[in-house]
């Protein structure tokens, strides 16, 4: 998807068409204020919101980046960063394209895409057990054609 | 190695029982695809039906749950485009989660069999999962006689019919089987109707659009298979996660509209700022769509961010709607309303419907016309 400033259909950067920027903003300091006092977490779906082209990209620049950034590989890439307003992230999901799926301001100490999941954990453990019961075979086996 | 080499027939089929019989998690977790590229699907899902971000832990959990149901999709009076819509989408991995998870088990534009052994599969469907399966309609179906459309010897009508009748719900995919679409505009030559008119005894959804946008269609699929009931609908049984709003209220020109600028031709200087469509016939106000959120090709864009005025393609009778450049403004022809067949009337109704289309095609012809040059050139 174009995300460059100036490029939708002389839509220029700096129209602010919606007006949508401002009252945006505010809704993320409300949501830091209340992951402050009582830790709730909160999403918001930037797709939800009328935005003109360009106005997007303004929340971006405005929010900024800040000291921590991942990239997540899962069914196409995802790019997750802290902006410069610690405890505020974007997170965007692209498809197999490098086309934005979705995007999301969550106003949270971390990310739950970014956590490992209990699911893929067990799934790990079994095999890591199958590779080690493996090795153990294969260690064994000499010994066994020894004896 | 093959390890089918070994198995009989009939251990071979149970196998595949049992792949059906897993949840749409094991299904997943069997193809390698981790829990992480789950909640990312599922956080995908969330946005583009409009749901609240708090309800992508309550979709997760769900839809693991859910199990691998039977689709038969019957094509009619169409063109190929809702299908090509969905099969041709770039975001394959995301729509096709889904959509590769379903069992698809009639489709006579990409299944691999033909004839007596297609229709086999409709009919061995139908039998295993009475009741329970979902019905996909694109097209729209011909009523002023049944040889206008057929497929494998039946006509669309009683093919749909028998179809419907074991089915768990009906999705109706494209304007055409929605709301009978192209084939349905004056003078309606084939006396085209949609689903709805025919079909009274179940639960339609309509996702109607010229074609529909990809992820609607696996969206209203996801919405099934993770609350198990169908969406809220609107007044013409669209999804109001979809088709809640009118293209104009979220179109970003719409401030344009608001302070009366408006391009008046297709290179005036309106149009080159990008100014309100309006009076080049756009008819985003009473249109109803996702297209200025959700947008095509991957969320490039939609017709209106590309200078094109929205043709209202998901609405009733759009294509007769007065000429896709004249503003919704002027007065347009009036439009004949669509005929209610009844489910019961339909396959008996030949007659009186054969002499209601007679008149409707006469008020058609007296009401038509064509978009020409004085539309284009406004």
């Amino acid at each position: 998807m174009n995300t460059s400033a100036t490029a939708h259909f002389n839509i220029h950067y700096g129209d602010e068409l919606t007006q949508n920027v401002s009252p945006l903003l505010h809704e993320v300091k409300h949501a830091l204020d209340s992951l402050i006092e009582t830790g709730k977490t909160s999403i918001i779906d930037l797709r939800s919101i009328p935005l003109a082209p360009g106005e997007e990209d303004k929340i971006l620049q405005i929010l900024g980046r800040g000291e921590v950034q991942a990239q997540l590989y899962a069914l196409g890439q995802s790019e997750i960063f802290e902006t410069q307003y610690t405890g505020v992230w974007i997170v965007t999901h692209y498809n197999d394209e490098k086309d934005i799926i979705s995007r999301f301001i969550e106003v949270t100490t971390m990310p739950e895409i970014l956590c490992s999941q209990t699911e893929d954990m067990m799934a790990a453990y079994s095999r890591l057990a199958l590779y080690l019961a493996d090795e153990q075979k294969i260690n064994e086996s000499p010994s066994e054609k020894s004896a | 190695m093959n390890n089918n080499e070994d198995k009989t027939l009939e251990e071979m089929t149970r196998d595949e029982k049992t792949h059906d019989e897993r949840t749409l998690g094991e299904t997943l977790r069997s193809q390698g695809i981790s829990r992480r590229s789950f909640l990312k699907f599922c956080a995908a899902t969330a946005s583009m039906m409009a749901m609240s971000p708090a309800m992508i832990p309550k979709i997760a959990r769900a839809l693991e749950q859910a199990r691998r149901p039977s689709v038969i999709w019957l094509s009619f009076q169409e063109c190929t485009g809702c299908t090509e819509s969905l099969t041709r989408s770039h975001a394959a991995t995301i729509e096709n989660l889904i959509f590769n998870t379903i069992s698809l088990d009639y489709h006579h534009t990409l299944q691999a069999a033909s004839g007596t052994a297609a229709e086999a599969a409709r009919e061995a469907a139908m039998k295993e999962n009475f009741g329970k399966y979902l019905l996909i309609v694109d097209g729209s179906i011909p009523l002023d006689n049944p040889g206008y459309s057929t497929i494998a010897g039946i006509s669309n009508v009683d093919m749909l019919m028998e179809t419907a009748a074991g089915a768990a719900a009906i999705i109706a995919v494209g304007t055409c089987a929605s709301y009978g679409g192209i084939p349905h505009a004056n003078p309606n030559p084939t006396g085209a109707v949609s689903v709805t008119d025919i079909i009274k005894d179940k639960p339609i959804i309509n996702v109607p659009g010229c074609p529909p946008i990809p992820v609607v269609i696996t969206g209203v699929l996801t919405q099934f298979l993770t609350f198990g009931s169908l969406p809220e609908l609107d007044d013409i049984g669209r999804p109001m996660a979809f088709y809640g709003k009118s293209i104009h209220d979220r179109c970003y020109r719409r401030p344009f509209y608001d302070k009366g600028l408006f391009a008046e031709t297709f290179d005036d200087e309106g149009a080159k700022k990008g100014w309100c469509l309006y009076k080049l016939g756009c008819k985003g106000p009473t249109t109803y769509n996702a297209c200025a959120t959700t947008k095509w090709n991957n969320g490039t864009s939609f017709p209106i961010e590309s200078g094109h005025p929205c043709l209202g393609c998901s609405e009733p009778d759009f294509w007769d709607g007065g000429g896709f450049y004249k503003s919704i403004s002027m007065p347009t022809e009036n439009i004949t309303k669509t005929v209610i067949y009844t489910a019961a009337g339909a396959a008996a109704a030949g007659v009186a419907i054969g002499a209601i289309n007679r008149s409707r095609k006469n008020k058609a012809v007296a009401s038509h016309s064509k978009t020409g040059i004085d539309d284009l050139s406004k």
